[in-house]
Parts: C-alpha cells; structure tokens; sequence
C-alpha cells in the first residue's frame, strides 16, 4: 500500500512545485493548499499504513493484543493540517490586500518595496 | 463502567518522582510568554497600560532565562516531559547551554525592544497589538530555543511565524503588504520543507524525540538515508536563516515594518534558524554534516561576500542593514561548516552578538532618520555636529558589527578564523576576514553621509536634544557589546562548554534518559 502513496504523495508534491513557480498569486495560492494535502499525506505514509486495527486497548489488557496502526502520524497530521489552514488563510487574505492595494497580482510588478529605480549610494560629497 | 482492577505498573510509561522545583525553569519561560500574550489580547485597548505590563513580562522573562542559565550551567541540561510520560514518549523540553544562553539573549533583544516600542509604536498600532504579538513571538522564540522534541520545534517555529506576519503588516502600508507577500510565501515552504523532512525523518527512526534520534543516529548511518535528511534540514534551515541563495525574502521584507519590528526581526528570527540548524546538524547528525561541511562552507563564504557586497550597494539604510544580518548568517554557518569546539562555539557566540548588535543598528537607524531627516544615504547628514553621544554610539556599533577590537563582534570572528586556519580552510578565514573589511567600508559610508557629512542646504535642522529614554535602549545595547568585548572570559567559557555539550551530547541523552531508564 506505502508505494502507491508514495507516488500520490510524488504528484502532489510536483503539482505544488509547479503551482508554487507561478507569477501570479492566485496560483501560488492553490500550491499552497495542494502543498499542505502532500505533507500530511506523506506524514500518514511514513508512519506505515495498516488497515482496521485501530489502536484501542481490550478491556482487561495492559498492551494491544497484537499490532495496531499508529497513530503518532494522525496526531502530527492534526497539527498541520491547523497550521496549514491557518497559513492558508492569513496568505489568502494577504494576496487579496496586494491585489487591492497593489492593482496587480503579478508577482514581478509588485516592485514597491524595492523600488526598480533605486540609485546607488553617493560616492563622495 | 468497571475500572480495571489488575495492577498497572506506571513507572513502565510515567516518571513517578515529581519535577524538581528547579525544572520547572525550563518550561515557565514559554508558559509565562503565552500567558501575557493572552492577557494583552484582552486588553487590547488599553494603549497605556500595554507597554507596562509587557515590560514587566519581559523583565520577569530575563530573569528566567537568567535562571535557566544559571541552574543549566551548575547541573547540567535539564528536562521536563509533558504530562509525565518517560521519554522519547510524550513531549520533552530540554535545554542544554547552547539553548539556554540563545534564550536568554533573545529575551534581551526582546525587552530592548519594548521599551523602544513605546517611542516608535503609536495608538494605532498598540490597539493593532503590537506587544501581544511580541509576547507570543516571544513565546515560540523560546519554545525553539528550549524544545527537546523536533515536531514541537517545527510547531514553535511556525507560533513565531505567524506572529512575525501580525508584526510584519502592522499599520498596512502598500510597501508592507509588498514585503509581507514575499516573507509570507518563502517563509511558509521553509517551514513546509521542515515539515517533509520531519515526516520522512518519523518514517526512517520511529521516534521524535532529539535525544532519541541522537542515540539511534550512530547505528544507523550505514542503512539509512541520513544525509539526505541533513542535506534538507539545512535547505529548509538556511531559507529560514537567509543563506545565500534562499535569500532574497530578506531584504524585501525587512525595510518595511516599523523599525521597532525590523530590530526585533534582525536580533530574533535568522538565529532561530540558526539555532536549528545547529542542533540537527551538529547533534543529531554529526556525520552527516562533516559530509556536507564542504557545501556550507561555500553557502557561508558566498552568504558573507554577497551580503557585505548587497550592504555597499544600497542607499536606504535599512535594506543596508538587511544584507548585514545576511552577511553574519554566513559568519555563523562557517562556523557549522568547520566544526569542532572552536567552530561551533564560535558561530554561537557569533549568533549571540549578532542578535544585539543588529538589533541595536536597526534602533540606530531609526533614530537617526527621525534626527536627520530619512533613511535614504543620498539626503542624510549632519548628526555629528548635534547628537555627539548618539554619534559615538553609533560609530561604536559600527565597529562592532564589523569585528574590531574591543567590541563583541571581535571575539567570535578570532574563534571562527583560527578554527578555520586550524582546519586548513584558510580560503574561508580569507573570506570571513574579506568580509569584515567589506562591512567596515559599507558601515564607515554610512558614518561618513549620515554623521559626518553637514546637513545638507536649506534642511532646517532639529535641534532638539534627543530624550534619554529614546537613547536608553541604544546605551544598554551598546554597554553590552562593549561588555562582552572587554570582559569576554565568562561568556567565552560558556560557549566553549556549549559546543562541548553539542558535539558530544552524552550529558543531554542522560538528561533525558537517566541511567536505568534506557528503552
């Protein structure tokens, strides 16, 4: 089961790049929730994939009887996935700001910080 | 339901002893920063009252940090487990003093930077939230610094993350929203390829914990793939750290904000990349690295040379004083490239002295600007004649930053040089020495047209005395590098004692697995 993630998680990751690549922030925008899906799809994959044995504890038990999926690899996905959102919305609201205050969306005209035209420093006075 | 009656032996999964009073040191530093923040969050309108409770915060801070130092350095790193648990399960803090000593530096800058904050931050941006965000910026500043578990790390760099995005947009200028476009985007896939790392580094060792990861490493450098785990901690490290060529968020972001925020910026977030990079490269994977020493070496030599070649192109202060924090980036990897007790202590006690003395130059802008009429080289002039005492400190950083005697940049560049030379990389003490002469040129422009130069004609000139509490945060920073530049033997041993810890981190693994407990 691990390889066939292991490619999804592989184009995922190469729609992300290429996304992530554009000029334009729109774009860049979808990499970065494509991106987020491939971490924490690679995370699941790292933990090893086991199907229908949950990780609970029979009663009268101290360990499981036999082996379990993990699920270290869901708890860390939890966390990603709220950080990934979080990110994912702050960056959205932020590209939506440039593209109001800017008037572009367009990653090489968005030149206000560093100005084209800046001059070099005196040589002397 | 039935609770289970057969007897469980806890001290199989649980530590059973409570916490030593003085362990508690490691985590109150991060609890204490959450807890203000949150506090500051609800009195998000009162704007007089927000500076006093955030200085007093930040001075209790110190003094744990301080704490922390001092009980690491008399008994060794110290840990706590959350929730109990025997490691590796659950989450541990531990700090050892390479951790202690980032933090208590990082909790100076922080404080400094609070009481510059009162002159530079106005209403608007105090009821924006200025000082809960530097709180909670604070509170993952230390939590990287004092984590012992890399997940947390990875949790603890984005907290300071997102809080540097609220700093960063505070006040919504068009030239804030370009920057933060390019921080936010570039910012976001380092830690994104912190993340991947994490999960394929989960996948080859089963186990989070540093300490664990450290113990297990040395067996299994033959079967798995750990360089290639390194070589993408130090791509992801170095684009947070701003290394030549994941660079270029920089100086597009770092002219931008406040110039509270932009010192804040320079002292706090590079080092923590730094600080990363340094545990996994050093700790966990020390193999690994002394492969990959000859790639950072060049990484360091080309960061050092662009940054101080960007410094001498530029006309805006600022963005010069964001190809410097560049240009000390790569002073510091050099020291992770060559190792050893003198690298590494060396590119520590670089880092430390960088996060005052930035954090101080981007202060000394500001109040330049605000005395002399902008940022821009092309039209400054005049301070000499008016602000004598704000030209001397000023003139004094300037040396400092470029690695002169007596000051604190002095010290580390001499640890740094001879642990290149001894290791025969003498092109990289050339470029480190290179370097300092470049930043010299780049810092003496700057005295020259800002300072020495008269005004310009027709300016009318303030002639305004600046206050002393606009200086004081100046005066502490620069007593400080004049401080450790003089008396440089105490912090000197320190350094020495944390890179000895790194390189051979059996005193950390028996912090967090006393003997007995060993899996």
């Amino acid at each position: 089961m691990e390889p066939v993630f292991a490619v999804l998680t592989g184009i995922f990751l190469t729609i992300a790049v290429y996304l992530l690549l554009s000029k334009f922030i729109i774009r860049m925008l979808l990499g970065v929730a494509i991106l987020g899906n491939a971490v924490n799809l690679l995370i699941f994959t790292s933990g090893r994939i086991m199907r229908e044995v949950p990780p609970v504890i029979g009663a009268g038990l101290d360990v499981p009887a036999g082996p379990t999926a993990n699920p270290l690899p869901q708890a860390l996905i939890l966390t990603a996935i709220v950080i990934s959102f979080s990110f994912f919305a702050f960056l959205l609201v932020l590209s939506w700001r440039a593209y109001s205050s800017l008037a572009t969306d367009n990653t090489d005209a968005m030149r206000v910080a560093e100005p084209v035209d800046a001059q070099l420093p005196p040589l002397g006075y | 339901m039935a609770v289970s009656t057969s007897p469980i032996d806890l001290s199989a999964a649980l530590v059973l002893e409570p916490v030593a009073a003085l362990d508690w040191l490691v985590i109150l530093p991060v609890a204490w920063c959450i807890c203000i923040g949150a506090v500051l969050m609800m009195i998000r309108q009162r704007g007089g009252l927000q500076p006093l409770i955030a200085i007093a915060a930040l001075c209790v801070l110190v003094a744990l940090d301080a704490g922390l130092l001092w009980h690491v350095s008399q008994d060794g790193p110290a840990t706590m487990v959350m929730g109990r648990w025997l490691p590796p399960f659950g989450i541990a803090f531990t700090v050892d003093l390479t951790g202690a000593l980032f933090a208590l530096t990082a909790a100076v800058v922080a404080l400094i930077g609070a009481i510059a904050a009162i002159d530079d931050i106005n209403t608007s941006g105090r009821r924006y939230g200025f000082y809960p965000f530097l709180m909670l910026l604070m509170a993952g500043v230390s939590g990287a610094f004092l984590t012992g578990d890399i997940f947390n790390l990875y949790v603890w760099f984005e907290v300071l993350l997102i809080s540097s995005f609220g700093l960063l947009v505070l006040g919504s200028e068009r030239e804030q929203i370009d920057g933060a476009v390019k921080y936010g985007f570039l910012n976001l896939v380092a830690t994104t390829l912190f993340l991947i790392t994490t999960g394929y580094l989960y996948g080859v060792f089963g186990t989070l914990n540093m300490a664990d990861i450290a113990r297990k490493a040395a067996s299994l450098q033959d079967t798995a793939p750990l360089v290639t785990l390194t070589a993408l901690y130090v791509l992801a490290f170095a684009m947070k750290a701003a290394a030549f060529p994941v660079n270029f968020w920089l100086p597009a972001s770092y002219h931008t904000p406040r110039i509270v925020v932009s010192a804040l910026f320079a002292g706090l977030l590079t080092k923590v990349g730094i600080y990363a990079l340094i545990r996994v490269s050093v700790m966990l994977f020390p193999f690994a690295r002394e492969q990959l020493s000859l790639v950072i070496a060049i990484v360091a030599a080309l960061t050092m040379l662009t940054g101080a070649l960007g410094a001498l192109a530029q006309t805006d202060t600022r963005r010069l004083l964001g190809y410097l924090v560049i240009s000390g980036i790569g002073a510091m990897l050099a020291g992770i490239a060559i190792g050893g007790a003198g690298g590494i202590g060396g590119a520590v006690f670089y880092a430390l002295h960088s996060m005052l003395v930035m954090t101080a130059l981007y202060l000394a802008s500001g109040l330049a600007a605000r005395l002399g009429g902008g940022f821009s080289l092309a039209t400054a002039g005049g301070l000499y004649r008016d602000h004598l005492l704000f030209t001397t400190l000023s003139l004094m950083l300037f040396f400092s930053v470029s690695g002169l005697p007596p000051f604190s940049g002095f010290w580390p560049k001499v640890m740094l040089v001879k642990a290149a030379l001894d290791n025969g990389a003498g092109w990289l003490a050339g470029a480190l020495l290179f370097t300092g002469f470049l930043t010299m040129i780049a810092t003496g422009r700057v005295f020259l047209l800002a300072y020495w130069r008269p005004a310009p004609e027709g300016r009318a000139t303030p002639q305004e005395a600046l206050p002393v509490k606009a200086l004081l945060p100046l005066l502490v920073l620069t007593v400080l590098s004049v401080l450790i530049g003089l008396l440089p033997e105490t912090l000197l041993g320190l350094v020495q004692n944390a890179a000895l810890t790194l390189n051979e981190p059996s005193a950390y693994l028996k912090s967090v697995f006393p003997a007995g407990s060993m899996p």
